[in-house]
Parts: structure tokens; sequence; C-alpha cells
């Protein structure tokens, strides 16, 4: 190689490090874009986002709408919406945080605040219009007295169910006084195998269970939160009672139970007598071709439903704490808002007011919509505990074990204590 | 490569017989060759640095710690795999990554070799077969494992239609626990043929003619010629398949996490799964950590005994 070749080659690749180099940078740098950094640009003019679950499936314009008019409000403000999937949402959402990508906003739910309440991801909220919001809502999301939270709004789970099912078969709909024993003689005159029709529809899950628990008089957590006390006499009942249905009145998993919509599919199908789910479900059945209504979930000893609840909050380390906190002030209490939920449906607006909520009240279907209220009488919140996902992910699979005859119900209900113990 | 060239130009120059009287020029040229080697190093060096190394020496030093990603970490020291390893759920997660690989490896090299042996020849229309048999490979795992659990749907996949039509029993395919494991390994199996298949192929077309001409000459019937001479031939490549589809196998993630997330009741659970779950389910990158490297530890033992045992059955023609 000559003086003048040996120059040539090192410049070669000392160019080719260069650009790897410079390309590398460019692709670092694209985490710079993140929101969090995105100080008002020149023009005064300032970028949120908010990142949420809720809206996924369906209520994605209807959370626009509220976008749009706080941008009419405010001027000057401009809110960048990203909406992922219930199921992967935390595992985007705990990874954000962890790189320190997080939204400016961003949605949790009740069983996921305390946790990033405690280490300090979000910001204190000061100065909000407490008198605006129902206050046991406003309460759920303080911790040590400091508003960490805002409630963007509720629903619960109530009993849906076909009424020209229950006409045909002869069969009297469900009432407000209606215990287990109730639904489940309706549910067996429902199934009817010879035309895949079948009787009732409720998960096997964590989200069940604590529920149907609380109907049968258990407790899930010893009074010091320090065992799981859930395979008692009551809970080993209750859990039967979600057990049971399996493959008598309500389809299997083989048949297909538990994937994405399944259960959706088969009520607008006309095929589901009775089903156990969200008030979130009235705008997507407004328009199937047969009656349906709603009644309070039966209990056992006693009443309990589920409530479910969101919160917006705001990231301790974004650079428009101000904006953003107007952001989740606006998304959860505006006039917009709560006219956006009462016409789409799309749960209940948090406000204190209850007045406001006469127009829910009047619109069809379902026709029984007071039912909606009448199950806040009596409510069970999910058990909050640090290893949250993993005591939801131990009882679902024990009582799925259950559900397929490969452990009784008391042996996977213990063995599922035993488990969420070791986890306390 | 260009490259090339520069070395074999430089040897006779640097021949000690010739250099004695200046042997600190030799060294400096020495020294000066390994910063050239280190500069061409570098485009590779740079990334395998920053995508590799150092989220390894990160690994080690979170496995040290209780870290659920969104708070600050808390040393434990070796703790987490004191832990892991008094933990049963871990020993499942071995066991069925074991039960994966038993299961797999056989099959894709049987199948492979049997496909290669059936595309080893000159017939209209080889070029179109051997692409399709290739094309699961570099198709996404998604896609593949999507249509799997739609073909072994238990209540309306294809599978159990026609088993259904000719009166053979109907397995619950993914959602049984028997069944699950077996479901997967069929859908990788099918997946990894076409890998296995163009190494072979490209082994047995290498293979010396001579050889094989020699053993017919010889009398050796089609059988014995497969045993006792294509096959010890073809052992180099074997041996490659072998090392990486057992590599890959412990890896085993995409499929079972489309196709039974696992499940049912943890049947499926393999362990980057379990280090998947450990870190973006369950808040606890400590263990999966922890984890990572029982896993790395087992892949490294297991790599080295295979290609200490090659000696013996690795026949280098």
């Amino acid at each position: 190689m000559t003086p003048h070749r040996r120059r040539a080659a090192r410049l070669l690749a000392t160019s080719a490090v260069v650009a790897l180099a410079v390309t590398a940078c460019s692709q670092g740098s694209a985490s710079n874009d993140d929101p969090t950094d995105a100080e008002g640009s020149g023009d005064g003019q300032t970028t949120l986002t908010y990142m949420n679950f809720s809206s996924n499936g369906g209520n994605e314009e209807n959370l626009a709408l509220v976008v749009d008019a706080f941008e009419a409000d405010n001027p000057g403000i401009t809110v960048e919406v990203e909406t992922f999937p219930y199921d992967d949402y935390f595992t985007v959402l705990q990874t954000a945080v962890a790189g320190g990508t997080e939204a400016d906003v961003f949605e949790l739910n009740y069983e996921n605040f305390v946790t990033y309440a405690l280490n300090g991801s979000l910001a204190p909220l000061e100065g909000v219009d407490e008198a605006a919001y129902k206050p046991s809502l406003l309460e759920a999301f303080q911790l040590d007295g400091t508003q960490y939270g805002l409630p963007e709004s509720f629903s619960n789970v109530v009993l849906f169910y076909n009424a020209d099912l229950f006409e045909a078969a002869g069969v009297e709909p469900p009432t407000a006084d209606w215990t287990w024993a109730d639904e489940r003689a309706a549910a067996e005159a429902l199934t009817d195998t010879a035309t895949g029709t079948w009787g009732d529809y409720q998960p096997i899950s964590f989200h069940e269970f604590y529920k149907v628990l609380a109907q049968n008089g258990g407790e899930f957590l010893s009074e010091d939160r320090t065992e799981a006390t859930f395979a008692s006499p009551e809970g080993i009942e209750a859990a039967e009672w979600l057990v049971e249905k399996s493959g008598t009145v309500m389809p299997t998993t083989a048949d297909g139970a538990g994937t994405p919509d399944f259960d959706t599919n088969l009520f607008t199908s006309g095929q589901l007598a009775m089903w156990h789910t969200g008030i979130w479900m009235f705008g997507p059945l407004a328009d199937v071709d047969f009656a349906w209504d709603i009644a309070v979930e039966p209990g056992n000893t006693e009443n309990a439903s589920a409530m479910f609840s969101n919160t917006a909050v705001v990231s301790a380390r974004s650079a428009n704490t101000d904006a953003a906190q107007a952001w989740a002030e606006y998304l959860t209490s505006s006039e917009a808002m709560v006219q956006m939920r009462l016409d789409t449906g799309w749960e209940l607006p948090p406000v204190a007011d209850e007045s406001l909520l006469a127009p829910y009240l009047e619109q069809t279907p379902p026709t029984n919509r007071q039912a909606v209220f009448d199950s806040l009488d009596a409510i069970v919140l999910p058990p909050a505990i640090e290893s949250q996902t993993e005591m939801q992910d131990i009882v679902t699979e024990e009582l799925t074990e259950a559900a397929a005859g490969r452990k009784s119900v008391e042996e996977a209900l213990t063995s599922a204590q035993e488990r969420v113990t070791a986890l306390l | 490569m260009s490259t090339a060239p520069a070395p074999v130009a430089s040897r006779p120059r640097s021949d000690p017989r010739a250099a004695s009287p200046k042997r600190t020029n030799t060294r400096r040229r020495g020294w000066r060759t390994l910063g050239w080697a280190l500069l061409f190093l570098l485009p590779s060096a740079i990334p395998l640095t920053a995508f590799t190394l150092v989220p390894m020496i990160s690994s080690a030093w979170v496995s040290l710690h209780d870290w659920n990603l969104i708070s600050p970490m808390e040393w434990v020291g070796l703790e987490n795999y004191r832990e892991l390893l008094a933990d049963p759920r871990t020993w499942d997660v071995f066991a069925n990554t074991a039960t994966y690989i038993l299961g797999y490896l056989p099959l894709v090299y049987i199948g492979g070799l049997g496909l290669a042996l059936a595309l080893n020849r000159a017939m209209a229309g080889i070029a179109f077969l051997r692409g399709a048999y290739f094309l699961p490979v570099v198709t996404s795992w998604v896609v593949v494992a999507l249509v799997w659990q739609w073909l072994l749907s238990p209540s309306n996949g294809l599978v159990n239609t026609v088993l259904g039509a000719i009166g053979l029993p109907e397995p619950g395919w993914w959602t049984d626990p028997t069944w699950a494991m077996p479901s997967i390994i069929l859908a990788s199996v099918w997946k990894d043929l076409g890998f296995v298949m163009v190494i072979l192929l490209a082994g047995l077309q290498a293979l010396p003619q001579e050889v094989l001409e020699a053993a017919r000459v010889d009398g050796a019937g089609a059988w014995r010629r497969f045993w006792h001479i294509t096959l010890p031939l073809l052992s180099p490549s074997t041996f490659f398949v072998v090392v990486i589809s057992l590599i890959n196998g412990f890896q085993v993630f995409d499929q079972v996490n489309v196709m039974t997330d696992g499940g049912p009741a943890g049947a499926t659970q393999v362990v980057v799964g379990q280090i998947y779950d450990l870190t973006f389910r369950y808040g606890r990158a400590g263990d999966a950590s922890a984890l990572s490297w029982l896993l790395f530890a087992l892949v490294l033992v297991i790599t080295a005994i295979q290609i200490r045992g090659q000696r013996r059955w690795v026949t280098y023609a």
C-alpha cells in the first residue's frame, strides 16, 4: 500500500465511523422529541400529550370531542392523544415511565393509582375546584391528603338481559330483588343447546371473583392485609357459583369463551340471555335488533356491584405542569365533557351535581337506566396491593383450572390463597 | 475485500529473520496493525457494545437489585438468584422449555432432512418448491402463530373439523394443558423446516460425488449409502443446525406469547416468557434479569459441551 493509498483508506474508515456515529446520534436524539421536553416553541404554542386506554375500542371520537373543545377554549395549547388497548397499556406506561418518556397527562385505574402515586411519578394537583367532583371519587385518588389524580369517569357492572329471549321462553325478567338462585333457575331455563343459546355469561376471572365473594359476605384480605382470606366457605361457594356456570349455562373456554369479543358477539347475535358486563356497552348495543334491558346484579347474602373509576394524572416530570393540570381538570369536570358523556353514554361523568345526570336517565335503551345508580348503593372496590397484576393473574389462573375441571374449587382457591398471601 | 491484500503484501517485510536489527520498528508496525484492525472493527463493535454488551452488563447489575422499573433500585445482592432457585415455578419453566426442545429438535431435523433429500434433485419447478418451503422462515412469527391458533382452534378450527369429519377425537389443542405444548411444537416445526432444509440442502450439494459413486460401484444400496456415506459426510451441517436450533429452542417466545400466552395454567410458560412476564407484567425486573443470567449460563454450558463433543461425531471431509 502506498502512503497515498493508505491515507485514502484511513480517510474512508474514519468517515465510515463518523457517519455511523452521526446516524447513531440522530437516532438517539429521536427520544429528545419526547413530549415532556417540548416546551412551548417560539410562537407560544404548548403541546401536551395525553395517554389513555379508556377511549380504545370505539370511543376515540368521543374523546376527540373533548380535546377539540379544550383547544378551542385554550388557544395556545394543543393536546396530542395516544391511545393503547387496555391489555398493553400498563406495559407501555411502565416502560415509558422507566425511560422518562411518559405523556404529560396519563390515565390510571384505581388499582394502579397507588403504585404510581407512591413512587413519586405523579405531580401533586393544587387549587383544584373540589366542589365540582363527587366527593367519594375525588377521595379515591388522594394519598395522605394530597390530590394526585382527578376522577375522569365512573362505570359499573350490571346484569344485561335479552328481553325477547325471556319473553319467548315465558321466563320472568330479572329484577332488583333477584338472588343467585333466581339467576341460576332462569339461566337453566333459557339455555338451549339445540339452538346454541346460552343462559348466562360471566367471565371466570379475578374481577368477577372479588365481587361475587362480596355478594356472598366473604373478605378477600384479612383486616391487617397480611394474608389472603378468600378460600373461606363463603369464598368457595362464590367460586362455585362462577365455575359451575361453565359448560352448563355458559360456553366453556374450548367453545371460545375468553377470546376477544366472544361474549359481545354472542349477545349481539341474540344467542345469550343474560350477560354480566359494564355500562360502557350501552353505546355498542344501541343498534341490536332485539329488546334488551338491565338490572342490578343479583347477590347471594348481600348485594355488591363492581364500580370502576379511571383517573387523569399529571406526570411529575412534565415541563408544562400548569397546562397539563388545566387539561386534566377540563377532561374531568368541564361542561363539554359532561355533555359528551351524556350524549354518547360513554361511562358517567364524575360530577357532584347529580341533577346534571338527569338527561342520562331519560335515554333508552336500556329502559331501566335507574339500575346504574341503584347499583351504586352497594359497591365493592377491587382489593389493591403492590403486586396487583400478579395477584390478578394468580386468581384468574386458579379459577380457570377449576372451571376446566383440572382442580376442585377448594384446591384451586386454597392454592390461590397461599400464592396471594406470599405476595403480601 | 480490498483490505485483504494489505497483510499479504506486508508479511515478507515483517519476516523475523530479516527484521532483527529493526525490532522496535517491527513492534511499532505491530501496534499500527492492531490500530488498523480496531478502526475497521469499529462499525460492528459500536452497535455490539451499545446493544449487546452494555445491556448485558446492566442486566447483571439489575439482577442484584429489586426494581419495578418505576421506583429506585434496591440492592439485594444474590437474593434474587436464591429466591429463583428455591421457586418451583422456575423449575417448571425450565422443564417446559426442555419439553419444547425435546419435541421440536428431532422433528425439525428429521423433517428438514427429509425435505432436503427430496428436493436435492433436478426437476421442473424445483426452485419454486424450495422457495415455498422456505417462505414460512421469513414470515413474521405473529402471522404464523395467529394462523396456527386459528387452524388448531378447538371449537371451529380446520384441523378439528377434519378430524371430526373422519371420526377421530378432537383434542383441545391450545386450551388443553396436555396438547398445548404439542400445538406450539407443531407450529414451530412447520415454520423452521425450511431453514433446516436450506442448510442441509447446501450440505448435500457439497458432498463429494466420487465417494458416493465409489460406494455405488461397490454395490452399496440406497439405504446404506445414506446411512454410511451421506449422513456422516453431512455431519458438519447437522452440527450447525443442532447448535443453532438448540439455542433458538432455549429462546422460544414469540409463538408461545401469541398462541397461548404461557397458558393454560402455565403449561406452556417458557423461560423467556417468564422473563417477559416478570419484567413487564409483574414489575420484577431484578428477578427477570437473574433468570436471564441463569438461562445464559445454561445455554453457554450446553453449547460448550456440544462443541467439545463434536469431535466424536462430526466428520470434516
